[in-house]
Order: C-alpha cells, then structure tokens, then sequence
C-alpha cells in the first residue's frame, strides 16, 4: 500500500506546476490548463485521504463533485475566451484591460 | 521494491514529467496533447489511490469532454492563437517567468514540507480509522458504496451540483450566441 505522503507530493508538485502555468503564460488556453491542473491537484488529494474513510467515502464523492464543477467552469472559461478573442481579436491575457466596451 | 510501488512510481514521473514539458513548450497544440497524458497518468494514480469510480469518472469527463472542448476552441479560433507571445510588458497576470518560477518553487516547497510534516504525526482520525478497521482494502466493493452514498448523505450536494451545472450550460450557450441583428 502506497503510503499517504507520497500522493500528497505527487499533488504538491502537480500544484505548482499548475501555478506556474497561471502566473507565466501568456495565452488564456493555457491558463485554464494551469487551473485543471491545480484542480486536478486537489483531487488526488481528496482520494488519498478518502481511502481512510470506509464508511462516509467523502472523499470519493467530493472528488466526484470537483470533477463536475471544473467541467462546468470549463465549458463557461470557453465560452468567454471565444467571445473575447472575436472582440479583441488575441487571447493574450495582458490585451484585455478594458470592462466596458 | 513490489511491482505496485514500481507501477505507482511510473505513473508519478509521467505525470509530474508530462506537465513540466507541458507549462515549458511554446506550441499550444503540443501542449494540450501531453496534457491528455497527465490526465490519463492522474487517473492512474486514482486507482492507486482505490478510487477505481473517480479514475472511470475522470477519464470520461475530462478526457472526453474537457479536452475535446478545449481543442475546439483552440481550432475554431485563427492562426494568431498559434502563437503564444512571451514578450511585451507584464502586468497582474503575466509576470516575467523567473518572478512566478519563485513563486512557484516557495509553494511547492511550503507543501512538501507540510505533507512530511503530515507523515511525522498525522491526524487524529487517520489513527482513529486505522484502528477501527475501517480503511479501504483493494478488495473493497466501493462504487455500490459510493452510489447508495451520493442518493443518501450527500443528496443535497448532489442536487445543488446539478442545478449549477445546468446554470452553467445555459451560461455556455448564451455567451457563445449570436447577436440578434436588429
């Protein structure tokens, strides 16, 4: 049995490399892949504590939920990065300064 | 070493390694392929973590969905989204690559030194379960389980996920529509 700290560092290092995607690309696509990637992150984390809940499975089914919120946050990250690319004519995050139009 | 160790230790390497090569490659297309590699290599280590359902899950919306989605809109949008700019002046988001790389590294070293710390003394209810016997066995029936769970305990979770989930459909839809031409 794979002892818990080695999924928590395997997620520890999926975070910061999900971090460094957000913070350093310059194109939105890859920003959102940044946020998978931390969500995906979080995840591991709620199944490897989740093996040592038998009799709630929290963790499984919280793990379940998060999955459900970032597809949902996806397909709305797309939506608004298709929009703003037909207004600004770039998806680089830097160009969009304005709020109105 | 045991073979499930080994097997684990793979799917660690090509999942951390994938993702570097991911964040470090200039070419979005490249990109969002290794990224269907991470994805896979993640939901083998769900199964390592005996959540054989959350790895079914996490393939059939993630790699069928999200990724697929992702490529659209990569596709549907032109040429200059090819390109990934690194220059020009760095504002909130955008920061010069070695200011996020610190603030990646100082988070990154912040957490593995919780997680150790973790396996020094870990918490109460960890021990509490070990005790009672109740930790999850690989020859555990747990989608049952989970399916009788998620209709009982966590029913209202459930329901509130669904009705956020279609708001954000309609949400979807409505900002991708066209303007009525009046």
């Amino acid at each position: 049995m794979i002892p818990l700290t080695h999924f928590l560092v395997v997620g520890a290092c999926l975070f910061a490399i999900g971090l460094y995607a957000v913070l350093a690309r310059r194109n939105a696509i890859l920003v959102l892949v940044g946020i998978e990637l931390m969500i995906n992150a979080a995840i591991l984390n709620l199944v490897a504590f989740g093996r040592y809940d038998k009799t709630m499975y929290g963790g499984q089914v919280f793990a379940l939920f998060a999955i459900v919120l970032a597809a949902a946050a996806v397909a709305v990250a797309l939506a608004i990065i298709l929009n703003v690319y037909k207004f600004y004519r770039s998806v680089n995050p830097e160009d969009i300064k304005n709020l109105k139009d | 070493m045991n073979i499930t160790a080994l097997v684990f230790y793979v799917f660690a390497t090509l999942a951390i390694g994938s993702a570097l090569l991911l964040v470090s490659m200039r070419n979005i297309a490249r990109s969002l392929f290794l990224f269907f590699i991470v994805l896979f290599s993640v939901a083998g280590l769900y199964v390592f973590a005996l959540a054989d359902f959350v790895a079914i899950t996490q393939i059939l919306v993630y790699v069928g969905g999200v990724l697929i989605l992702m490529l659209f809109a990569f596709m549907l949008s032109n040429k200059e989204l090819l390109n990934d700019l690194q220059i020009g002046t760095s504002h909130f988001f955008a920061l010069p690559t070695w200011q996020s790389l610190v603030i990646a590294v100082s988070f990154l070293a912040i957490l593995v030194y919780t997680s150790l710390q973790l396996g020094a003394d870990e918490p109460g209810w960890i021990a509490a379960s070990r005790e009672a016997g109740t930790v999850l066995t690989p020859t555990d029936q747990t989608i049952q389980h989970i399916g009788v769970q998620i209709m009982t305990r966590y029913l209202l979770p459930f329901e509130i996920v669904s009705v956020l989930l279609m708001m954000a459909l309609i949400g979807a839809a409505h900002l991708t529509r066209k303007e009525a031409t009046s």
